[in-house]
């Protein structure tokens, strides 16, 4: 397994995509934290924009390198090896270099210029969201046998969480607007890892004042230690899911 | 050694594998014959679990394969187009495998690394190989590991003259020291005396599985493929 992974993680690191993402990243955070005055606006603007890039480069990223790896998993898969190893070791090693990106491009100017309890959680919050679109990416490009076919999944998943999920919840919210939906809101948004790392991240900075009742109950359950156990275990369920469902589906593939 | 149980295969509607049920022994050299989309590959690709039968079983060594991964250790295997990581070299390809599938007990065989004067091209990238050096570093990948069991999916289509020969030799002597040979191929001609078994195939059903000296005396001819072309005209 550990050998599959290092094989993994070399093709990877070789293809040089990973390292370009990480300048990038690097290059948005510091531009940003250099731009605002107030640290705790620059690590806002950070937010909205790790929220946006992360997921889609995780997701994208993944399910190109999965088509692209079709023959090292059919050389493997006919070699004396676990099914269930080599599906992992692409995970972890997609997980490793994602994560290890994320962490040196925004992780570390993070931790340059908000070394508090914030920026700790916007990092995780940033490891969890690139591992749970790895994992997202997996299972899509595990069902479609076609490249392109599958790549447009890709994109679809990541405009419905990123935009269309919002759009919906918004529309509900409109068309519910006389009914007590604060709560049923705390519910809605743990089917969106996004969502939910937005909301997290946003309760731990001022700005949650400006967001009103609706506000007030998410920090009433998302400013709790409970609350926030909670929705680290919900964003756990969203790797681990994932990852099962597609696990399963790998061993039963005809390659 | 191998032992298939009424295995089928359907891919949407197309039956693939229809009730197969084989027996291969230690020592035999099987010729799995048959008209294109027979079966065949995935016949081979169903022993190497590589692709799930819908229904029955096949055993390795009396063990039956599903969920099991062990049992490859003990078989090479030959794909009719081999494919590759594209951007490693040869070198690479074949140390990534000797790095995953070696150990101690196993002694490596690089009779074909040798014979086929690949340590030449070591430092070439797989995406610039020619269709014929492919098949090479995959020949040499299938015999690398002194396998019990090696399963060669058209081995010589793509080979020039010399190297097919070269092919021929290392099959022969491998079936001397008494391993299960199962290979599959169009050119009867070569697979004359090679064989000791003969499976037909035809639209995924098994058609028979009789020893070469049977089909020969069956048929009344002396060449496996006058042999082959008398049944097929039936």
């Amino acid at each position: 397994m550990q050998k599959i992974l290092k094989y993994v993680v070399v093709d990877i690191l070789r293809s040089r995509i990973v390292l370009a993402y990480t300048l990038f990243l690097l290059l948005i955070s510091f531009s940003i934290f250099n731009l605002e005055d107030n640290p705790e606006k620059g690590l806002l603007s950070l937010l909205n924009l790790i929220l946006f890039i992360v997921p889609l480069i995780s997701i994208i990223f993944s399910t190109i390198y999965f088509y692209n790896s079709s023959e090292f998993i059919e050389l493997m898969v006919s070699q004396p090896i676990k099914r269930k190893s080599i599906w992992l070791s692409l995970f972890g090693g997609l997980a490793v270099s994602l994560g290890v990106a994320f962490f040196v491009g925004a992780g570390i100017p993070i931790l340059i210029y908000q070394p508090n309890i914030t920026g700790f959680l916007m990092i995780i919050a940033g490891l969890f969201l690139s591992v749970i679109f790895i994992a997202i990416a997996l299972l899509s490009s595990v069902i479609t046998r076609d490249k392109a076919k599958g790549i447009g999944i890709a994109i679809l998943l990541w405009l419905y969480f990123a935009v269309i999920f919002d759009g919906l919840v918004l529309f509900l919210l409109f068309q519910f607007a006389d009914y007590p939906l604060e709560k049923v809101m705390v519910g809605i948004s743990s089917l969106n890892p996004i969502d939910l790392s937005r909301i997290l991240i946003l309760l731990q900075l001022d700005v949650s004042a400006l967001m009103g009742y609706t506000g007030a109950v998410f920090k009433d359950f998302f400013g709790t230690a409970t609350g926030i156990t909670i929705s680290f275990s919900v964003l756990i369920l969203w790797i681990v899911i994932p990852v099962f469902l597609s696990l399963r589906k790998f061993k039963s593939k005809d390659l | 050694m191998i032992i298939a149980t009424n295995v089928s295969k359907q891919f949407g509607k197309l039956k693939v594998l229809d009730n197969i049920s084989v027996n291969c022994n230690k020592g035999e050299c099987i010729a799995l014959i048959g008209p294109n989309g027979s079966g065949k590959t995935t016949f081979i690709k169903s022993i190497l679990g590589m692709v799930v039968p819908d229904s029955g079983f096949i055993t390795f060594n009396g063990k039956n394969i599903i969920h099991d991964w062990v049992y490859r250790q003990h078989i090479g295997y030959m794909p009719q187009i081999g494919r590759y990581p594209e951007n490693m070299t040869i070198g690479q390809v074949i140390d990534m495998m000797k790095d995953i599938r070696h150990n101690s007990t196993t002694v490596l065989d690089t009779d074909l690394i040798e014979a086929f004067n690949l340590d030449k091209l070591m430092q070439k990238r797989m995406r610039t190989l020619s269709g014929g050096t492919r098949q090479k570093v995959s020949a040499s990948l299938a015999f690398l590991f002194n396998p019990d069991v090696l399963i060669l999916d058209e081995p010589t289509a793509g080979l020039d003259p010399v190297a097919s020969e070269i092919l021929k030799d290392k099959i022969i002597a491998e079936k001397k020291k008494g391993k299960l040979v199962l290979i599959t191929s169009h050119i009867l001609s070569e697979l004359d005396d090679l064989v000791t078994h003969v499976i037909y195939m035809n639209e995924g059903k098994l058609q028979f599985h009789k020893s070469i000296e049977k089909v020969r005396t069956d048929t009344g001819e002396e060449k496996l493929s006058k042999a082959i072309a008398s049944i097929m005209s039936k």
